[in-house]
Formats: structure tokens, C-alpha cells, sequence
């Protein structure tokens, strides 16, 4: 294994000790990773931009702090590059959504996230594919490119998120921000074998992240560990007065409880088994590993309990009710009047500001954005808006009073995260239901805004990733970190180390021995 | 197309108008409702803008909490129930100068709900006008048509948009269906608009300024036969930006409206624009299903929650309303109806009240600041605050004149001084050499000069016909530059005559 091999294959909190102790410096880490894009982009195309100008000058700047002023008051992540998914602006580097119709448009702010993680000198190493406005679970909807899952490059990394789980998962990068409106990091982190976490509703700002359902969207980490997912989810989280559904409340110890997690100890601490997420539906190897792993907690002292969620079977139907509607409107803006993509009306149709916009809308946006904005408008139109959004909101308070009664019964619940693994490119285009039936258990969380997070629990007969899932009650996000940590020691133990172990990394063999370069 | 009309007095004979106005008021907070952009009128284009108020991709609105405690003085204003509780929701139709493609304004759940304004008609009868909410919204951005004819869109050859007001907060008031005003329902609806301009400027809420679009109103009216007949339909127009305008849209419509029903015509349920070029109201859009917003709580916002005690501290902010206050300064000042009125509608009524503490006598202040000193700033199109004379130079002329320092002539000379810009009323005085001359040996010769130079008018004056008296008084005036008092001379003239 070559040293650069080495280096990135590490975990990000590791990657931070060595950077602490002098071993690397962070232009180094950089380079290691922009190499390693390099090497796997044309297996992975996990990138939409690479940002490498902009990175290795955030390195350096790091590491002359570093030299000079130490790293007091810096987060423990200070001076790791991460992968930012391209549904969140980044100043001065092209930010797209995957879709045509921002193509070129080089936003003029940053997210308070990106803002968050260049004040704590993590360079951007740059933009990650998505399906187009996150619209999709395979990031097969990109309007750029088809990004491969690291685990067999003719199948799908899942999505929206495809790009930043690729990415982690063939160490292109050692973090990743993703947005999980109905499951875009965990499904993502299911298929991968990476750690997805979507953070309570309001724990991390929203500012910045391109909006596709704004009651549902949150940003959150994609990781190779837990303990990693909790340092980067205390970066970027916490109050931001430019979004008004944030919370006003500091980010709760997640590093703290990840790290007592692996001590292996879950005594006292009772876990519930949602009855409605498993069963039909799910791969028979997706449930054989989802019962080990719960085997695995009750070893470690946890007290397994059945609980019953009656109203998640109706929770996907009133997803696809409130996630159009809002992208409806959360779309509208994309008119070609003030940035991005402008088609002017064919010869002979008046050149008006309206036709304007409907031809730009025509060619910007692909099929599976058009759907939904159609369905969206159907569902809030005059005369339908009770029985459909109405009727959504209700499910969804509904849903929320299910969590409630929950976690009366239990600190943490558990699930599959996906009720299969990665599947073949086009398997599923044609058939949106069977693509919207992936998300059938992390929907659940994003509409009671509850944080969940998936963890790899192992291989499937069929050699691929399966997700193991966990939630917590809102503004509790640590609840989950330290069952997340505990469970992954004792599977790594299992494996004899990460279960990135097991994945062959062809495109990595060709990397310069010497990381120095 | 000239549309058929029924006169005035017999439409409104035969039929009983009901009309709603919707008035949209600019709140003159310093940033806007959803984002820190700075906001002032008449900025270069596109200048007052964030990510917010551009809609750029990823941005989000953040309530203003000084537009919703503006909003909520004039709810308390309009007597209406305030809401402990409201919701921001979105409002879905595209337009080039909406940054979202749509609008952030309030639904089934408004700031303000059930109101009512009491309005003084010229008569003094009172008016209660019904209001059903005064809700908060961010305004759009503005478009200019550039290459057809009066700036409108139909044969421009293409259009420019200025962002620098989407997202300035306004609120929007409106009334119920107002019914039994009958033959003066236009005035009913001048005088509403009037109060609510008067209102909104007393709460420091507002500019007011129509001119400026801080004031505009959407008139809705049908007729129908009686009280308890079914309702006709209603036309609505948009947008009328002056007192006036919207008082004669009234009038026009209910004509046209009655000529049409009396014809056995149909009023069309549509949009229409008042020109003020022609005086009518022109037809736009006929109103269709497909008008739909698709109104839904923004999720981007939390609801708006103005507790019970921040209530009462607003309420307690409250200034005394203009028509209390306009009642007891009418009194006070004993000015008539009419002069009241047009010092209100100068916006003077402040200036004269601190011209009046300052020393000066009601009816002096008047004189000035509607006189001369309103002329010069509608000539240089400022408002009279904006102009370089304060109440202090005002009481200080008015206090030359009452020493006998200064004729009538000399003082409007000393206050267009002033108001170039030559400081105050002393030192424009003692610059020009200003002062009434009442040496009377020199006044004695310029007034034996005069009659002298024009023996035909003396002997009009003799025969008792006094009307050439002005020629002489101007002729001694020309010799004494101005500086001589004109009932002086006029008295010497007549001094001389008896002798004579």
C-alpha cells in the first residue's frame, strides 16, 4: 500500500491527530485526496467540481495558523478537507443543483456551513454529484453525469447523495455534507457502506442549502465513522439567526457520546424495534444483517423492545404529497430572469418575459423535476388543497405523535436503512414508484424532523452494503451517536477493522508511492 | 372605445354601490421585511439587494421585527383584534419582478384581523368603514416598459426590472364590503385613503408619500338594486396611486357599471387600471380559475408570535390619532374646515404646531407654510420638511412683521432667502439691508414724487374713485426698493388728497 493509500484510507479524526502532531500537514492531506480524484474520478465521477485552487490555498492558510498560533479554539476536524454536495452554495466555486438550469452560475455568498467549515480551516475540495435538485435516490437524475457506487462501479451509489457517499466511500474525501429531505445521506450511506447522519430539523442552518422541500431538508455529515460524523455535524451545527426554523439552542456533546459509545457499554439503554419498517419489501440479506446488529446491541447490554409505529406505512403517501408542493414553489424561482440558464421563446412565438420563462423551464429542468413540480401544483391547486395537502399535514402531525409514543417506550428505535441494496443502473428509472419505495424508511424522520443516521452493518449476500439505522428524539441527536459508535466497535471487531476493509480499490493502485510529491 | 355612461346622480338613484378598497402601505423601516438590505427611495437600480431579496438560490427570509410592531400600531389604529399568533404564506404566480416567482404574504392567518377606521366626511358626519384584516407582505420589485407609448408593456420593445424595492414590507388593509354610502361613497373612499395617509404618518410608520407608490389602493365596487337584492359583480382596479384617482375611479365605474346593467348588460368579473390621462378605468384581465395562487404556510418561516404584554407596550407607544388630534388643534388654532384640510394635506399640520410653540400665531404659520413656502416646494418637488427653513425661522419672520420690522414684501424676500440657503431670517435681513422704511421725510418725498409723476390718477383719487390707489402705492414702492410699508403710504396718499 502506498503511503498516500495509507493516508486517505484513515479516518477523519485520525487524519486530525496526525495533522496535530505534525505528521501531515493539511496541503498534504489535500493533495493525498486531489490525487486520489484524480486516480478514481473516471471509475467513481463522484465530482461535479474539483476546487483544487481553492483547497490546497485553504491548506496552507491552515497549516500557517497552525505553525504560528496553534490550534486553541479550533475544532478537532481543523485542517481535514471535505466534499460539499452541489446543493449547497460555496462562494466563487459553480454551484448547480445537477441541473442545466444553474449551469454556470458562481454563487456570490456562502452557507453559513461552508462558512462554519472554512472558519475552522477545512478545505473544500469541491462540488459533489447529486440527482437534479436532489430529486431522486440514485443520483441517476443528475443532469451532468452518472456517479458509480465504489462498491460495483454498474450499480448505483443510491441518492440524492450519491456524489458525497461515493466520494467518502472511495476515499476521493474523508467527510462530505450532504441534505437528507426523505433520505439523500442515509439511503446514500446505506448503499456505500458509509455513515450518513440527518441531524434533527433546525439543528444545522439551512442557510445556503438550495431549497427543494424546506420543511423537510437538513444538511448533515457523510463519514466513514460515527465518531467522525459527530465531529463534523459539531461544526456545522448550531443556531444561525438567517434561518428562522433554527434552533436557539447549542449543539448537544455528539464527539462525547460517540466516543463513550466505544466503550461498548449499552447497559440501561433500550432500543425499539419499528415494527411497520421491515418485513415485505425488504432483501432477505438487508434483514439478516439488521438482526445481527440487534443481536450485537443486546450483547452489549441494550434491552430490545418492539414498538409500534401505525401510522409509517402512510408516511411516504403524505411525503409525496408536502415534498412536491413545496418544490413547486421552491422552484418557481428558476426563471432565467436574474441567473443561470435563459432560453429565449422558438422564432415565431413572442419573445415575452413569460414565454422566456417557460421555454427556460422547458429545457432546464429534467423529467423527474418536472413531475414533481406538476404534482406539486396539483396538490396545493384551489379546490384540492384539503384533501391532499390538508390531508398530508395530518399524516404528518400523526407520524410525529407516533415518534412521541416511541420513545416513551424506548431511548433510540431502529430500522433497516434501505430495504435493499445498491441496485443496477436504469433498474429503476422507469418506474418512479419503485424508486420512491427506497426512501420508505427514513421519510419517517424527515417529516417529524427527527435526527436518524445509518451506519454499515455488514454485506449482503450479495457482497453489497447493507444500512443499519438509528433514531432519536428531536434535539437529541447524541442519543443515537453513542449506540451508532458502540455498534460499529463491536462489528469492526468482527471484521478486523472497517468495512471499508473489504471493498477492493482498484483505482487507488496506480497512486505515486511517495505522498510528498 | 369609449365605454357608455350613466350619469352620476342617476346611477347612483337607481342603484346602491358596494365598494372594498385593499390599501397597501409602505412601512419606511431601514431594511427590508425578509433581509438586511438597506432601503431608500430613488437608489440606482439594483443597488438595495442581498441574496434574500434577489431570491438567489439557498437564501432565506428572516422576519423584520420593526415591520411587524409598525404593522401591528396600525392594526391597534384600525381598532383591529391582533393576532397573538399569525403565519407568513406563500403566495405562487410567476412575474419578472418577483426575485421567488412568489410573493411572502399572509392568509387564513393575518396580523391583524376584524377592524374599523372612522372617517370624517366634509360635512363632519362620521363614517365607520369595516375592515376585515391588515396583513403584512413584501412588496415586488418594479418593471419599466422601454420603447411603447406612456411606459406601458403594449408595444415596448423591451422591459427593464429594478429589484430595489422587492422585499420592502407592506401592509395590506383590507375592508370589509362597505355598504349604505351610497351617492358618496367616492367620498367616502377619498376620505378613508386620506386617514389612513394621516394615520400611518402620525405612527411614524410610513412615508405616505402616493407620489412615491408608498400609498396604493386596489377599488373593487358592484351595484345592485338595493340593500337586501343579491349582489352584483364586482370590477376591480388595480393599483390607483393618488386621492383623487381613486376617488373618480369610484365615480366612473359606478357610472359605466350602471350604464351596462341599464342597457341589459353583463359586468365582467376583471381586472382594470385607472389612466389617468383619459380619467376612465380600462379593462385588463377577466378574472378566471386560472387565477389560483396556491396559497401555503411558508415553511421557511416560524409563525410570527407578538405576545399579549409586547401588545400592550405598543399600545402604550401609541400617539393621539390625527382626527382626535386634528379636532383639538382645528379649535385650538380656530381655523376653518377647509383650512384644516389643506394643512393636513400639505402635511403641515406639524410644522405648524411647532411654529406656533415657537412663538408665531396659528394663522401666521398657516400663511407661510401653505403660502409661499408650500409653492417652493412643490416647485423644487420636496416634501416642506425637506426644505432649509425650520418652524424657528418661520416664528422668527412672523415676529419681524409684529415688531413692524418687516412689511409683508420684505418678509416673503427674508423667507426666500432663507429657503436659498442665506441663513436664517436675521442674517438675510441684515445681508440685503432689509428694513421698512419709516422715515417719513423720505417716504414724504417718494409718495409727493408719485402723485407728481401721475396727475390723472390723482385726479381719480380726488373724485373718489380709489382703485388707482395700488398704482401709487407701487410707484413709491419702486422708489423705496420695497422697503416702504404700504398701509403707510397709503395713508400719506390720503392725507395728501384732503389737503389738496
Amino acid at each position: 500500500m502506498s503511503a498516500q493509500e495509507e493516508l486517505v484510507k484513515q479516518s477523519a479524526s485520525d487524519m486530525a491527530a496526525q495533522l496535530r502532531s505534525g505528521q501531515v500537514s493539511s496541503r498534504e492531506l489535500v493533495q493525498a485526496h486531489l490525487d486520489v480524484i484524480e486516480a478514481a474520478e473516471p471509475s467513481i465521477d463522484a465530482f461535479l467540481q474539483v476546487s483544487a485552487d481553492q483547497a490546497l490555498e485553504q491548506a496552507d492558510a491552515f497549516d500557517q495558523h497552525l505553525a504560528h498560533e496553534g490550534a486553541e479554539g479550533l475544532p478537532e476536524l481543523a485542517g481535514v478537507p471535505i466534499a460539499i454536495k452541489d446543493m449547497i452554495v460555496t462562494k466563487g466555486i459553480p454551484t448547480t443543483a445537477a441541473s442545466k438550469i444553474l449551469e454556470g452560475w458562481v454563487p456570490p455568498y456562502d452557507a453559513t456551513v461552508i462558512k462554519k467549515l472554512k472558519a475552522a480551516g477545512m478545505p473544500i475540495l469541491g462540488k459533489t454529484n447529486l440527482d437534479e435538485f436532489a430529486q431522486g435516490s440514485s443520483t441517476e437524475h443528475s443532469a451532468f453525469k452518472t456517479t458509480h457506487n465504489p462498491w460495483d462501479t454498474e450499480r448505483v451509489p443510491g441518492g440524492s447523495g450519491g456524489g458525497s457517499a461515493s466520494a467518502v466511500g472511495a476515499f476521493e474525501a474523508p467527510l462530505a455534507l450532504g441534505t437528507d429531505t426523505g433520505g439523500s445521506i442515509r439511503q446514500p450511506g446505506s448503499l456505500t457502506g458509509t455513515v450518513g447522519v440527518k441531524p434533527t430539523y433546525g439543528g444545522v442552518s439551512r442557510f445556503g442549502a438550495i431549497a427543494m422541500a424546506s420543511s423537510l431538508d437538513q444538511i448533515g455529515p457523510v463519514s466513514r465513522s460515527v465518531l467522525d460524523a459527530a465531529l463534523l455535524q459539531e461544526v456545522i451545527g448550531g443556531y444561525d439567526r438567517r434561518d428562522s426554523t433554527s434552533i436557539p439552542k447549542p449543539v448537544p456533546p455528539l464527539a462525547q457520546a460517540a466516543r463513550q459509545g466505544q466503550n461498548r457499554d449499552l447497559k440501561g439503554l433500550k432500543v425499539g424495534l419499528v415494527k411497520e419498517l421491515g418485513g415485505e419489501g425488504y432483501q432477505p440479506g438487508v434483514e439478516a444483517r439488521f438482526n445481527e446488529a440487534v443481536s450485537l446491541l443486546e450483547s452489549m447490554g441494550a434491552e430490545v423492545v418492539q414498538v409500534s409505529c401505525p401510522h409509517f406505512p402512510y408516511a411516504l403517501a403524505a411525503y409525496y404529497i408536502i415534498m412536491p408542493s413545496e418544490v413547486s414553489s421552491n422552484l418557481a424561482r428558476y426563471d432565467g430572469m436574474r441567473y443561470g440558464l435563459r432560453v429565449m421563446p422558438p422564432e415565431g412565438v413572442p419573445q415575452t418575459a413569460a414565454n422566456m420563462m417557460a421555454a427556460t423551464r422547458e429545457a432546464g429542468f429534467g423529467d423527474e423535476v418536472k413531475r414533481r413540480i406538476i404534482l406539486g401544483i396539483y396538490a396545493l391547486s384551489a379546490g384540492y388543497y384539503d384533501a391532499w395537502y390538508g390531508s398530508a399535514q395530518k399524516v404528518r402531525t400523526l407520524v410525529i405523535r407516533d415518534f412521541e409514543k416511541a420513545f416513551e417506550q424506548a431511548d433510540v428505535l431502529v430500522s433497516p436503512t434501505s430495504p435493499t441494496t445498491a441496485f443496477r443502473f436504469g433498474e429503476k428509472m422507469d418506474d418512479p414508484l419503485a424508486m420512491y419505495l427506497n426512501d420508505v424508511a427514513t421519510i419517517p424522520a424527515n417529516l417529524a424532523g427527527t435526527p436518524a443516521m445509518s451506519i454499515p452493518a455488514g454485506l449482503s449476500d450479495d457482497g453489497l452494503p447493507v444500512g443499519f439505522q438509528f433514531f432519536a428524539p428531536q434535539m437529541r441527536d447524541e442519543v443515537m451517536y453513542r449506540p451508532a459508535a458502540a455498534l460499529e466497535a463491536a462489528l469492526e471487531e468482527q471484521w478486523g477493522g472497517p468495512i471499508s476493509k473489504k471493498l477492493s480499490t482498484p483505482w487507488l493502485d496506480g497512486l505515486a508511492q511517495d505522498s510528498t510529491k | 372605445m369609449a365605454e357608455k355612461l350613466m350619469k352620476y346622480a342617476d346611477a347612483v338613484a337607481k342603484y346602491d354601490p358596494v365598494f372594498g378598497l385593499e390599501v397597501h402601505v409602505e412601512l419606511c423601516t431601514n431594511t427590508k421585511l425578509f433581509c438586511p438590505a438597506h432601503i431608500e427611495f430613488g437608489g440606482e437600480p439594483n443597488t438595495q439587494l442581498t441574496p434574500v431579496s434577489l431570491g438567489l438560490p439557498g437564501s432565506l427570509p428572516v422576519v423584520n421585527k420593526t415591520a411587524i410592531d409598525y404593522a401591528v400600531k396600525l392594526g391597534l389604529a384600525l381598532h383591529c383584534k391582533v393576532n397573538e399568533w399569525s403565519q407568513f404564506a406563500r403566495k405562487n404566480y410567476f412575474y419578472p419582478d418577483m426575485p421567488r416567482d412568489y410573493q411572502i404574504s399572509q392568509y387564513d392567518k393575518p396580523l391583524n384581523g376584524e377592524g374599523y377606521l372612522d372617517v370624517e366626511l366634509d360635512d363632519g358626519s362620521i363614517f365607520r368603514v369595516p375592515i376585515e384584516r391588515a396583513h403584512v407582505e413584501d412588496d415586488a420589485g418594479k418593471n419599466t416598459h422601454v420603447g411603447g407609448a406612456d411606459g406601458r408593456i403594449e408595444g415596448a420593445d423591451h422591459s427593464l426590472v429594478d429589484y430595489n424595492r422587492a422585499g420592502v414590507p407592506l401592509v395590506e388593509i383590507v375592508t370589509k364590503p362597505i355598504e349604505g354610502a351610497g351617492a358618496r361613497t367616492p367620498e367616502v373612499a377619498g376620505a378613508y385613503v386620506r386617514a389612513i395617509r394621516d394615520i400611518v404618518r402620525a405612527l411614524g410608520i410610513s412615508h405616505a408619500r402616493m407620489e412615491q407608490g408608498n400609498m396604493r389602493a386596489d377599488v373593487n365596487v358592484s351595484l345592485h338594486t338595493g340593500p337586501d337584492a343579491p349582489l352584483g359583480t364586482r370590477s376591480e382596479t388595480k393599483n390607483v396611486n393618488t386621492f383623487k384617482g381613486i376617488e373618480k375611479t369610484l365615480t366612473y365605474e359606478i357610472r359605466r357599471q350602471a350604464a351596462l346593467l341599464e342597457s341589459g348588460g353583463e359586468v365582467l368579473q376583471e381586472t382594470r387600471h385607472w389612466d389617468e390621462s383619459t380619467q376612465t378605468t380600462a379593462g385588463g384581465r377577466v378574472k378566471t380559475d386560472a387565477n389560483d395562487y396556491r396559497y401555503f404556510p411558508d415553511p421557511d418561516l416560524v409563525m410570527v408570535h407578538v405576545t399579549k404584554d409586547h401588545i400592550e407596550e405598543l399600545k402604550a407607544q401609541m400617539p393621539e390619532m390625527p382626527r382626535e388630534r386634528r379636532a383639538r388643534l382645528k379649535k385650538e388654532w380656530d381655523f376653518t374646515d377647509r383650512q384644516m384640510q389643506d394643512a393636513v394635506n400639505a402635511d403641515a399640520v406639524d410644522l405648524i404646531e411647532d411654529t406656533v410653540k415657537a412663538g408665531a400665531t396659528a394663522a401666521g404659520a398657516r400663511k407661510w407654510w401653505l403660502g409661499e413656502i408650500s409653492r417652493e416646494a412643490n416647485a423644487r418637488g420636496v416634501s416642506l420638511q425637506e426644505l432649509p427653513i425650520s418652524a424657528q425661522d418661520v416664528a422668527d419672520v412672523e415676529q419681524l412683521i409684529a415688531d413692524g420690522k418687516l412689511n409683508d414684501k420684505l418678509a416673503k424676500q427674508t423667507v426666500s432667502g432663507v429657503l436659498a440657503g442665506e441663513g436664517k431670517p436675521a442674517e438675510v435681513v441684515k445681508k440685503h439691508g432689509y428694513q421698512v422704511v419709516s422715515d417719513d421725510g423720505a417716504l414724504d418725498a417718494a409718495v409727493d414724487q408719485a402723485l407728481k409723476d401721475n396727475p390723472d390718477i390723482v385726479a381719480k383719487l380726488k373724485g373718489g374713485n380709489m382703485k388707482p390707489m395700488g398704482a401709487i402705492i407701487g410707484a413709491v414702492m419702486r422708489a423705496t426698493k420695497g422697503q416702504a410699508d404700504a398701509k403707510a403710504v397709503s395713508k400719506i396718499v390720503m392725507e395728501r388728497i384732503a389737503k389738496s
